[in-house]
């Protein structure tokens, strides 16, 4: 069997995979990136490089997957839809794919007025399942989206996309998830779960309707560095659900990281227990340098 | 309707830069929103008279988007306008350039923001409804218009931020996918959004073409 990637071999042979963020820097000095990196390199199956992250202009995952590459670390390049129309979308599918990315995840983008340039114009031509749908076929069947062949060379990527279980409407979000499926996604990362219950909630429901079969499912997790960052997660980033017990947790703790990287621990080894999930997706928003001790304590290693 | 909002003072002050001004408001849309009818071109005439600019006179179009029906009425204030270096138009944009074509002598400049194509809620409440794309798909989510209403246009919505039925962009905002699911789901229709709606052919709107 000929695999697309590491990333879709080992889920495939051994059923759980890790992956890893590594946010792009803010500027074009490759050493940043490459510093995150060395520190991660060995602690996931593949990494993924974020798309100008809630609309904050940074170093493009394109080019961040290209040094990834060179330093034979296997990338998730981030696609958001916020920035570029149908036209430059599946161009730089093409592109990343020419010089050797594999995995590609799909995502319709945070709204630009979170970020650094909120006078921005949102393109928003296509929406992250329309995208993914358009990829797919681009792979499949060697169409553009316009039905235009492809002359030289399909993109053989594995499709990633993300999904919210705690997001609202509950019931709407596994349909959402079955829709993105149908448009073609191999693997899903979750957003990151805090709220075991409701995270429950939603898997209890996907794999009742047999979806952990058709699509790998990665439950996000990301470690609390300090309680500031609690908190802007808790009331200021949009779909992120820290309930009060973690949120009180981080609170009282006299060593906010040391409680963090617990809470992390605890929530992994409940994740590894939960049916349907395929693996963990490590998101240490400016804290990678705790991503080796994570992955190695909580046995993901 | 079209949603007009009056620019702030300071910036029409400043764009009329002392000069005599012949003011011109709108019958229809400007005065339904409060910000181009007869009330608010007289006031608009104290405001500037009290600054020391020269009113030259004034007139309310019906309605400013009709270029014949503008000309005619125009005629009659011939000498006012030939008094006037700037002529301040209180009407939507389409206002502003139909009066702009007609009249050569003064500069003619706009004294409100266009905003969108909306529904009057209530008084001086206004909500966008419409963008105007050139192919309408609201029935596939039972009359209600994504393109319009979701900050990102999704048709395939919602997205992540959804939260108790607001838009991550903001609490007063609805999420208009939250009502599209609850409507869809109260006429045992949401089966309906199971299926990938296309992306939009873009062509058919004028929006970039003429």
């Amino acid at each position: 069997m000929q695999y697309r990637s590491n990333l879709e071999k080992v889920l495939k042979t051994e059923g759980f995979a890790v992956t890893a963020e590594i946010g792009p820097p803010k500027g074009c000095d490759a050493e940043k990136i490459k510093e995150k990196a060395e520190i991660v390199k060995n602690c996931a199956d593949a990494f993924n490089v974020t798309d100008n992250q809630t609309a904050v202009v940074r170093l493009s995952s394109f080019g961040s997957s290209v040094i990834l590459l060179d330093m034979g670390l296997e990338p998730i390049m981030q696609m958001a839809c916020r920035d570029r129309n149908r036209i430059a979308l599946q161009s730089d599918v093409l592109g990343a794919c020419a010089v050797g990315v594999r995995n590609i995840l799909f995502i319709t983008g945070d709204h630009q007025c979170f970020g650094n340039h909120p006078g921005a114009r949102g393109v928003f031509d296509l929406d992250s399942i329309q995208l993914i749908k358009i990829v797919k076929d681009m792979r499949d069947e060697g169409v553009f989206q316009s039905g235009d062949e492809i002359k030289f060379g399909n993109p053989n990527v594995f499709i990633g996309g993300a999904a919210n279980p705690f997001a609202d409407p509950l019931s709407f979000r596994v349909d959402r998830l079955e829709k993105k499926i149908l448009a073609g996604v191999d693997f899903i990362q979750t957003q990151s779960v805090f709220n075991l219950e409701r995270f429950n909630l939603w898997m209890d429901e996907v794999c009742s309707r047999g979806l952990d079969k058709k699509v790998f499912v990665l439950a996000g997790v990301t470690p609390l560095k300090s309680l500031k960052m609690c908190e802007r997660m808790k009331f200021h980033v949009p779909g992120v659900d820290i309930p009060d017990e973690i949120y009180n947790r981080m609170k009282n703790a006299s060593d906010p990281a040391k409680e963090g990287f617990d809470i992390s621990l605890e929530l992994i080894k409940e994740i590894k227990k939960t049916k349907g999930v395929s693996g963990v997706h490590i998101t240490a928003l400016f804290w990678e340098d705790i991503i080796p001790s994570l992955v190695s304590e909580s046995g993901l290693l | 309707m079209i949603i007009t909002k009056q620019k702030d003072l300071e910036s029409i002050i400043c764009l009329i830069q002392k000069d005599p001004v012949f003011i011109v408001g709108c019958s229809q849309c400007a005065t339904l929103c409060k910000t181009g009818g007869e009330n608010e071109v007289k006031e608009m005439v104290s405001i500037l008279k009290d600054k020391d600019i020269n009113v030259t006179g004034w007139v309310v179009l019906d309605p400013a988007c009709h270029f014949l029906n503008d000309k005619r009425i125009l005629k009659n204030h011939k000498d006012e306008l030939k008094k006037a270096k700037k002529v301040l138009v209180l009407a939507c944009g389409n206002g502003v350039q139909t009066v702009a074509e007609i009249i050569d002598d003064a500069k003619v400049i706009p004294g409100l923001d266009t905003l969108f194509l909306g529904e009057i809620k209530r008084a001086n409440e206004f909500e966008k409804r419409c963008n105007l794309c050139g192919e309408c798909i609201q029935y596939l989510f039972d009359g209600l218009c994504p393109i319009s209403r979701c900050p990102k246009s999704m048709l395939n919505g919602p997205c992540g931020g959804s939260i108790n039925g607001k838009c991550e962009i903001s609490k007063d905002l609805d999420c208009i996918w939250e009502l599209i699911i609850k409507k869809l789901d109260n006429e045992k229709k949401l089966y309906l959004l199971k299926k990938i709606v296309e992306p939009k052919d873009w062509s058919k709107s004028l929006v970039m073409t003429r």
